[in-house]
């Protein structure tokens, strides 16, 4: 268990290492900042001046050195367009908006999605499980952000503004973009969970159970439910890194001041410090969630073995 | 729902997708105007069943006054090849990259699959907006963006079945009877593996068509004045107050597209291969 947990955290370092150096070589390929910070009537002696404040006269291995010890403590440097320090602006916008709403997003798709499945598994090719399927079908064949878009017109515009369309706040600002970014995975969860209760519901111990009496409620949450969940936990936490990959998109329709939005706002301007802070949390929190959902799974099945 | 509905779904499917690939074809003879020429005096027309609609454009204008039911046609082009070329490329390397690893192992394998762990890191849109500032926006690099984010999968899954394979018997007859590395591959391993892959495939020609979309929305895409379904809602969506056609139109186009797509895979899943992403 011990030894399983530390070769999992070392390749967890290993991918975030891989990740960050990809993102430190990919900016630098963008083109140089410095001719962004100065204004127009600058002379060559002030870009240099901007290129040496910001390291970037420095040849790139040295770069990548200064980099890599500075990385870990979480000193990615200063947003060149803010001037403040990138990791501070990238926690501020991961905290609380955009886990907000990743949050609520994953609630939504997950609550729902349990009972979705196991009323379209126990009315198996009927009418509601046929209606049930396809509206997962749909939710999962349809953009996001194209939801996003149809909500604002319903909500904000038809219906006078029931619900705001921009912006960040109250609770009332959380409900569309959260029902944007849960829909695609709640169809897929739905879909998981029918497909594990019904290999479940044929099992001999279901059939112990309905021979003795106990009750189909209990059978269908208590004896089933619980055997058919294993599968769902790895998705549901594979959905959340999902909920932060979406954000970015969602977080643009609906003006929610978080950090896929920070991020997509950081690429045109060359805001290299801020995209390499964004993307290492982005990272940190995707390879923290996978190691996560391995521990559970082995604490939900006995069967399974951490080697 | 039964395997004989499944299977008429699929094959009305398939009519629709044939259907909007000739569209495509013959966007320059279908379109009712020029799907890049602007005319100010007739922007935000609306459709031609709404009060202030004409013929001349059925689906009603943007707000450069191009035609609207011209720029769908003209944009199926864009997320059909986007999405084909992609599938073909990324499937061509990820199969050819997994095969490799699995059947020599080695350094070569590891380094892929450690490779493949990072590009999981990374979310799709995360990359695609990295990659795509760095590249600039245009069709090859949009196409390059979803093909780096696209192998691995193919890779993971033909890697895991060449493992599996390449002790079986007949593989270790055929190579007793003295049959090279390359026709083992070749003739053996690839044949048994396609099944599960053209699954995956038909799957991730559907994804690639939202993400192609997703980018295209956030000016990542195909330049402008070229269209495209992303772009077309990114364009119409701060005039959804005026013009809710704009952001109704090319996601209506995505939806149906994705939708038929997502319906033959589950048809193929389950005619081919019942035990890939059964029930996802």
């Amino acid at each position: 268990m011990s030894s399983f947990l530390l070769r999992r955290l070392v390749h967890g370092v290993f991918v975030i290492w891989g990740v960050v150096t990809a993102v430190f070589f990919l900016v630098r390929l963008t083109g140089d900042p410095s001719a962004f910070l100065v204004d127009q009537s600058a002379t060559r002696e002030e870009i240099a001046h901007t290129r040496h404040l910001l390291g970037l006269d420095r040849p790139l291995y040295e770069q990548y050195a200064a980099f890599l010890v500075a990385a870990p403590r979480g000193d990615f440097g200063t947003s060149i367009r803010d001037k403040r320090p990138a990791m501070a602006l990238v926690l501020e916008h991961l905290w609380p908006a955009t886990v907000e709403l990743a949050l609520a997003a994953a609630l939504l798709s997950t609550v729902l999605a349990v009972p979705l499945g196991i009323i379209s598994a126990t009315h198996k090719d009927r009418a509601t499980d046929h209606v049930s399927r396809l509206a997962s079908l749909l939710l999962q064949s349809m953009p996001g952000f194209w939801l996003g878009l149809l909500l604002i017109l319903l909500f904000a515009v038809e219906l006078r503004g029931l619900l705001p369309a921009y912006g960040w706040g109250t609770w009332r600002h959380l409900i569309l973009p959260a029902v944007a970014l849960a829909a695609a995975p709640l169809a897929q969860n739905a879909r998981l969970v029918r497909a594990g209760m019904l290999e479940v519901l044929q099992q001999d111990y279901v059939r112990t159970a309905r021979a003795k009496g106990v009750p189909e409620r209990s059978i269908l949450y208590r004896h089933a439910f619980k055997n058919a969940a294993i599968p769902f936990i790895t998705v549901t936490g594979l959905s959340l890194g999902f909920m932060l990959s979406g954000a970015i998109i969602i977080e643009t329709v609906f003006a929610w001041p978080g950090l896929g939005r920070l991020i997509v706002q950081a690429v045109p301007g060359r805001d290299f410090p801020v995209i390499q802070a964004g993307v290492f949390v982005f990272a940190l929190i995707f390879v923290t969630l996978n190691l996560a959902v391995d521990l559970l799974y082995a604490a939900v099945d006995p069967r399974v073995r951490l080697s | 729902m039964t395997r004989r509905r499944d299977k008429g779904a699929a094959l009305a499917s398939l009519i629709v997708l044939a259907a909007v690939t000739a569209a495509a074809i013959l966007a320059p003879m279908l379109s009712p105007a020029d799907p890049v020429k602007n005319d100010l005096l007739e922007r935000l027309a609306p459709p031609m069943w709404n009060a202030g609609g004409s013929a001349a454009h059925p689906l009603g204008t943007d707000t450069l006054g191009r035609d609207v039911l011209s720029r769908l046609l003209y944009g199926a082009r864009v997320s059909l090849v986007v999405g084909f070329v992609t599938v073909i490329i990324s499937g061509a390397v990820g199969v050819a990259l997994g095969m490799v690893g699995g059947f020599y192992g080695g350094w070569l394998d590891d380094v892929l699959m450690r490779a493949g762990d990072v590009q999981l890191a990374f979310p799709v849109l995360l990359l695609g907006v990295a990659l795509l500032s760095v590249l600039g926006p245009g069709f090859g690099n949009l196409i390059l963006v979803l093909v780096v984010s696209g192998w691995i999968t193919y890779a993971r899954i033909v890697r895991g079945e060449t493992l599996s394979l390449k002790h079986r018997e007949f593989v270790e007859a055929a190579r007793a009877l003295g049959a090279l590395d390359g026709r083992l591959i070749w003739r053996h391993l690839l044949p048994n593996v396609w099944a599960p892959i053209a699954v995956v495939a038909t799957f991730s020609v559907a994804r690639t068509i939202i993400a192609e979309a997703s980018l295209s929305f956030l000016g990542l895409g195909v330049p402008a004045p070229t269209p495209s379904w992303g772009a077309m809602l990114d364009e119409g969506r701060n005039y959804i107050t005026t013009g809710w056609w704009l952001a109704l139109f090319p996601g209506t186009a995505i939806l149906v597209v994705v939708l038929v797509i997502n319906l033959i895979g589950d048809w193929l899943r389950d005619a081919l291969d019942p035990r890939v992403e059964r029930g996802i």
